[in-house]
């Protein structure tokens, strides 16, 4: 399946191709399309390893001209409206996911989160990258390589993160990123993009020793853990199986609310309540994106030392070196907790790592 | 897609336009030989024992008993002698490939004739137990040996007990810990400051003995964060543990600064030099006012690495720390050398008896015969070495030496392989693996990967201009094929003994097997 404006806005510094208007100024500017091209070209490395393989698709430049610019037979499935829109991009994957091993599309983290509505974790996928903005760890490193790991037909798959950045934002120079959920992916590190930022809560043992170390600080106390793959599996480890994407609030073991809101959260915590967050894999938001529900309100009733950040040492390797960021919408809450904060890295194991306001 | 035709390091059939230098044409054996285990026929033998002459029933305490034989192979001579000569023509060791690619490990030459001295029987027929009057002269060269070390790292004294590096690094925080309780200052100090480019085995160390262990990541410029460490210090401070030049090469010209930090803290700070090869001569630990150094002998000092040991180390300690070291210390009374075990502050043994005398032997061996100006020839030698061939690879497209951007380095270079990885694919651990095919290969770094898709190179000064030329061109050819033909490198090695690893069962202790006895275990479900 392929987003046929994926990545158009960006070669005429659009920082994004999400929205009719912004694909208009980007042809306006002289854009071409690429996302068809770059398809054609994971496909036909598929082909050269996979012999023929049987491709579903989608009519025209969502997917059926790439499949036989590649030389192979589609097996056309749905039809878009012309031009075709983000809609299309959830029917089209909606109709083909009952029927293939792995659903390969072409785009960008825009057409992912698509993907993500249409298809949630019940069929397998793989992105071909062909988008601006591709901080989800569910794409290929390059069109070739998702052929190639599309070719393997693994059996082996993993969760990784999907991100999308708010491009609006972006444009009024501010960067920020949001994430959204997870996909299946095939477990290939190597040739999958997710490794430099998304694999961090994928280590069993690196995780064990921030859950060890964390439980140790926290005691009885009432925990608010924030979303992510990290503290997710933090929660695992403290035996309480929770969501990935929202707020929870653990005490010894239990979860005493699922995914609260801003204003549960406000209502639960005292000054003496501790809040562990992870920053974003690869972004280094630690609050302000996607756990909007620790709000200022929240963040104020706790005792500064009680805001713990918590991240395996390779998601802090892959920062290279950029700073945590904070943005909670309070500028000044965000300068008050800017500095050298402590951040949880395993068992008896901290680092002192720089924070600041985004 | 078909295996590339071509699977040799040359790429054409004619040598008369093979590029130059020329690629040298490699194959290694691969012999599938079982694992010795595995060998063996019942009832072979290699040597026939003689029968003891007295009943062992009768001598040996029931405790010391076997209740079963020993499970070893029964095999003849030939065929263990064939299994282990099998084995070495699948290995690629440090006196057989131009050996610069496993960087911080200061892979240089361990000159033949030092084995000749460790072979001799006045050494190799020593006994531990021997009584200190008759072994005089291996006291010496151990009471040398320390005078040469502190010297060399301004230290007061030097302990030569520790079995290797990371024995050494567990000496020094075993010391600081015993420095602390002496002082009642033991419960207060239970953090240990480190940085991510330090040797792993700092923190791991630190851990070992109690403490609670602080990493810095570097700044911008690749240097340890001095705010990070302003941060971290305070009253619970016992140690910084900290290498310089750390694993990217650069040399931290503000370390007198982060000793001073901790110091004013009140706390101690030890100076992992187990590589001290890019300084040796030119600066010293306690210049830059450390409390506490190590070096490792098989890496500065040239004594062979021996596949994870026995190797040996050295931890170096200022006066305050004295008491502390390992028992027993070698003494001279200006007539007679002996051991003095009646050391009541000390940390004990850190490892049986007095050290890895043969590796001692090697390394006084080394020291003499180059002498205190040839020590510093050996520094300025791999500095120069290292720095010529950061040029050459530099040259090579899709690699970089991040940070520090227009600063030579000391004596390795963290390169990165990023841009090629983004123009190809290819990561840097596919790159190293094709390099087997050139019979060499590299190694990246340590985990996590701070600098991404790492390769860790350290050429030392026993590499030749030509060997240098010859890697270089062996990582230019890689990178060639990585953006020409990226097929070769990914399925690479070819020309290897083993082609693929699964590395997912290394990595996991549930599962890496590195005794026969853990392999049946875990693997066999024995």
């Amino acid at each position: 399946m392929v987003n046929p404006v994926a990545g158009l806005g960006g070669r005429v510094g659009l920082k994004g191709s999400d929205g009719p208007d912004v694909q208009a100024r980007a042809r306006e500017l002289g854009a071409v399309p690429r996302a068809s091209e770059r398809a054609t070209a994971a496909l036909r490395e598929l082909a050269g390893r996979a012999g023929a393989p049987v491709v579903l698709t989608a009519a025209g430049p969502m997917g059926e001209d790439a499949v036989r610019a590649a030389g192979l037979e589609p097996d056309v499935r749905y039809t878009p409206d012309d031009p075709s829109t983000a809609g299309d991009t959830v029917a089209a994957a909606k109709a083909l996911a009952p029927d293939v091993d792995l659903l390969l599309f072409a785009g960008g983290d825009g057409t992912a989160r698509d993907v993500l509505d249409a298809v949630g974790t019940s069929v397998p996928v793989l992105g071909v990258p062909t988008g601006v903005k591709m901080h989800s760890a569910v794409f290929g490193v390059g069109p070739r390589a998702a052929g190639e790991v599309a070719a393997r037909a693994a059996t082996s798959f993993i969760e990784a993160e999907v991100m999308d950045l708010d491009e609006d934002a972006v444009r009024d120079g501010r960067v920020s990123a949001r994430l959204y959920g997870q996909l299946l992916v095939p477990d290939a590190p190597v040739r999958v993009q997710q490794r430099k930022v998304g694999s961090s809560a994928a280590d069993p043992y690196a995780v064990g020793g921030i859950a060890a170390e964390l439980a140790s600080r926290v005691g009885d106390g009432l925990l608010v853990l924030g979303p992510g793959g990290t503290t997710r599996a933090v929660a695992a480890a403290l035996g309480v199986d929770v969501p990935v994407m929202g707020v929870n609030v653990l005490r010894e073991g239990r979860l005493v609310a699922a995914d609260a809101n801003a204003a549960e959260l406000a209502g639960l915590v005292t000054p003496d309540t501790w809040i562990a967050v992870t920053p974003i894999g690869g972004q280094g938001f630690l609050l302000g994106r996607g756990n909007q529900q620790i709000s200022p309100e929240v963040l104020r009733t706790v005792r500064p030392d009680r805001l713990l950040a918590v991240a395996t040492e390779a998601k802090l390797a892959a920062l290279g070196g950029r700073p945590l960021l904070l943005d909670t919408g309070d500028p000044d809450l965000d300068r008050a907790l800017a500095g050298y904060r402590t951040v949880i890295t395993g068992r008896g194991r901290t680092a002192r790592y720089p924070v600041q306001g985004a | 897609m078909s295996a590339p035709a071509n699977t040799g390091p040359v790429s054409t059939d004619d040598a008369r336009i093979a590029p130059k230098p020329p690629l040298r044409r490699f194959h290694q054996a691969r012999w599938d030989e079982p694992l010795i285990f595995e060998l063996g026929t019942p009832g072979a033998r290699g040597v026939a024992v003689p029968a003891p002459e007295v009943p062992l029933d009768d001598t040996l305490p029931e405790a010391l008993r076997r209740k079963d034989a020993p499970g070893l192979p029964d095999m003849s001579q030939l065929h263990v002698l064939r299994h282990y000569l099998r084995l070495s023509q699948e290995n690629l060791g440090v006196d057989m490939n131009i050996d610069v690619g496993q960087g911080t490990c200061t892979m240089k030459y361990s000159p033949k004739v030092n084995d000749r001295f460790v072979r001799d029987h006045r050494v190799s027929e020593l006994h531990p137990l021997q009584d200190e009057r008759t072994v005089q002269g291996v006291l010496e060269v151990m009471h040398t040996l320390e005078k040469m070390l502190a010297e060399i790292s301004g230290m007061d004294r030097v302990s030569l007990q520790p079995g290797a590096g990371s024995a050494a690094i567990y000496t020094n925080i075993a010391m600081i810990r015993a420095y602390f309780a002496a002082r009642g200052e033991l419960e207060q100090r239970d953090e240990v400051i480190t940085t991510i480019f330090s040797h792993p085995s700092n923190a791991a160390c630190a851990k070992t003995a109690g403490f609670k262990v602080i990493t810095l990541y570097p700044d911008k410029d690749g240097y340890p964060d001095i705010e990070a460490l302003k941060a971290a210090v305070g009253p619970r401070t016992a140690a910084l543990m900290i290498t310089n030049p750390e694993d990217t090469g650069i040399f931290n010209s503000r370390i007198a600064e982060f000793v001073d930090i901790v110091h004013e803290a009140g706390g101690l700070c030890a100076y992992d030099q187990a590589n001290a090869n890019g300084i040796l001569g030119i600066t010293r630990a306690r210049d830059a006012g450390f409390d506490l150094c190590h070096f490792n002998l098989h890496k500065t000092f040239s004594t062979p690495h021996a596949c994870g040991g026995p190797a040996a180390g050295a931890s170096g300690v200022s006066e305050k720390l004295v008491p502390f070291l390992p028992r027993p210390t070698v003494e001279f009374d200006g007539t007679r050398y002996r051991l003095d075990d009646d050391r009541p502050e000390s940390v004990g043994k850190i490892r049986p008896f007095y050290g890895v005398v043969p590796n001692l032997v090697r390394a006084y061996a080394w020291i003499m015969s180059l002498g205190a100006e040839g020590l510093r020839e050996v520094a300025e030698i791999a500095v120069l070495n290292n720095n010529y061939l950061m040029k050459k690879v530099l040259e090579i497209r899709g690699v970089s030496a991040p940070y520090a951007e227009g600063k030579r380095r000391i004596e390795q270079v963290r390169y990165s392989w990023e841009e090629l990885h983004r123009d190809t694919g290819v990561h840097s651990e596919e790159i190293g693996v094709r390099a087997a095919d050139f019979g060499t290969h590299y190694w990246t770094s340590h985990h996590p990967y701070v600098v991404p898709e790492p390769m860790t190179l350290e050429p030392t000064e026993s590499y030749s201009k030509q060997d240098l030329d010859e890697y270089a061109a062996i990582l230019a050819e890689v990178a060639r094929e990585a953006y020409e033909e990226p097929e070769t490198v990914r399925t690479a090695p070819h020309n290897s003994t083993i082609h693929q690893v699964r590395q997912a069962t290394l990595d996991d202790p549930k599962t890496w097997a590195v005794t026969w006895r853990a392999y049946r275990r875990k693997i066999l479900g024995q």
